[in-house]
């Protein structure tokens, strides 16, 4: 895609993986797992998304879940290694939410995490816009 | 940077995402292909497809080489701004590009892909032998095409008030010269609708004008699940240079008659005949995938009668679930679909999904 540098939406209390998913540490200490504004920008509009399933344990970098848009298919990646303990089933019925409400109501799934160290792997938001740049 | 219509800023400042197509900076979408693809079926947008090479064909003999040079027959344009849809054809029977002739004052017009331009142009001035004919490439003209229900009532409300009358008595497939536009109903979207082909310094107050009009702008995107949904070929994915048109469900467009008349391919497209009579040639097919997924270009079939491939496959916006077109055994009576892994069952269907905003398959 062409159009220079990601002027889209990049919240600084994220972290972030080079395949374009968020990662959120939520008040009870469980992880929210989503995709960035500029990867649902570049999809386009979504019209279906495949969730995993709770209470599964997961590797760092597993493809655990699969978003369609119209145009093409793309792998949702495990930021971290951990556990899912919930996914969000209204996007089922309702995939463009991912489109309008990437960072809050298009979250995917939650999971608890194994090594919290891991997450400092992860970018934070000015090394993951310095990534969306340089793609 | 590619090349750019003359229209580019224009597409800027509506928004647009733009992509490399064919080499050329085109729109993909304005915001959302869904809501522009729903545009077109229910009220009237605007594509700008004046990447799309014009070519005019002129001289004494222009009408005896494009029956030679095309599969359809132009003898079949019995008036000025008749069109027509045709293969043009290698000696292998195998297409070298589709495209619309439109029968002009001057002689006719060939509007074809932009990615096989240089091709096409090649091809036909090689083939002028013996014919007394002059070929010119129309870089200059643009071409706007408006679709939808409400098209040709928003197009009445912004050109000149003596011209509706001739605009609206248009018929499918014909097209009259209004001062410096050739208007036809002609299009790509399975809705009605017009295409004007007109000089390119005229093309921003047109473009202006139709979106005052609430004419919405349409990128790429939405044209490219439009015709998927209306059924219709997009060269180089559903057939090419390697494809017979009786294996891309293109046959209606094949003059066999008059007999006497040969063109180029014609002796091919008689053994293909008899391979598919044998049942040795595939057909190109829509298939419906009713559950969750989406079909996608290049997906591998299997059916009752051997191997496939999806040559074009979307999410449909008007009918909510996946739709493809698929080149199969002929005669398949059940296909499979591995999809990323989990292979599905989906229905096989002429290749025509949606006319005029309704679902039109069973």
């Amino acid at each position: 895609m062409r159009g220079g540098h990601c002027v889209s939406d990049i919240p600084g209390d994220l972290r972030y993986t080079s395949t374009h998913e968020w990662v959120r540490i939520n008040d009870d200490g469980t992880a929210s797992v989503g995709i960035s504004d500029h990867a649902q920008d570049a999809l386009g509009d979504i019209v279906f998304v495949e969730l995993p399933e709770p209470g599964s344990s997961v590797n760092a970098k597993d493809e655990v879940a699969v978003v369609e848009s119209v145009k093409a298919a793309s792998d949702i990646y495990s930021p971290v290694s951990g556990e899912i303990t919930a996914v969000n089933e209204a996007l089922v019925d309702a995939p463009d939410t991912v489109n309008s409400s990437p960072y809050e109501n298009g979250w995917f799934f939650k999971m608890k995490i194994g090594d919290e160290t891991k997450l400092h792997e992860l970018m934070d938001a000015h090394a993951y816009s310095k990534h969306c740049d340089d793609e | 940077m590619g090349q750019q219509t003359s229209l580019y800023q224009k597409h800027l400042d509506a928004g647009a995402k733009i992509v490399d197509f064919a080499g050329w900076d085109m729109p993909i979408n304005y915001g959302s292909l869904i809501e522009e693809h729903n545009q077109v079926r229910t009220a009237a947008g605007v594509f700008d497809v004046s990447h799309m090479a014009v070519v005019d064909v002129g001289g004494k003999d222009a009408e005896k080489y494009l029956r030679y040079l095309l599969a359809n027959d132009v003898a079949k344009l019995d008036e000025v701004g008749r069109a027509l849809y045709s293969a043009m054809l290698n000696h292998d029977g195998h297409v070298l590009d589709d495209l619309i002739v439109y029968r002009m004052s001057f002689g006719y017009r060939l509007v074809v892909n932009c990615a096989t331009r240089g091709k096409d142009l090649r091809w036909m001035i090689q083939n002028t032998d013996g014919y007394a004919v002059s070929i010119q490439e129309r870089p200059r003209l643009a071409i706007l095409a408006v679709h939808g229900p409400e098209s040709i009532n928003k197009v009445c409300e912004v050109v000149e008030e003596d011209q509706t009358n001739q605009i609206r008595g248009l018929k499918y497939f014909h097209g009259v010269e209004l001062e410096r536009f050739f208007i036809a109903r002609t299009g790509y979207t399975g809705e009605k609708g017009v295409e004007f082909i007109f000089p390119d310094s005229d093309a921003s107050e047109l473009w202006d004008k139709l979106l005052a009009a609430g004419v919405k702008p349409i990128g790429i995107g939405a044209r490219d699940t439009l015709r998927l949904e209306a059924g219709m070929n997009l060269y180089g994915h559903d057939m090419d240079e390697t494809t017979s048109p009786l294996a891309a469900n293109m046959e209606f467009t094949i003059a066999y008659e008059p007999e006497d008349r040969e063109f180029i391919g014609k002796p091919a497209l008689i053994a293909h005949k008899q391979l598919r009579d044998a049942g040795k040639l595939p057909e190109l097919v829509g298939l419906v995938l009713e559950s969750r997924g989406v079909l996608r270009e290049g997906q591998k079939l299997v059916t009752d009668k051997g191997e496939g491939i999806i040559t074009s496959g979307s999410f449909s916006p008007t009918l909510k679930h996946s739709i493809a077109l698929a080149r199969i055994p002929i005669n398949s009576q059940s296909c499979e679909v591995d999809l990323r892994g989990t292979i599905t069952t989906v229905r096989i269907v002429k290749p025509n999904f949606v006319r005029f905003g309704k679902k039109v398959f069973e």
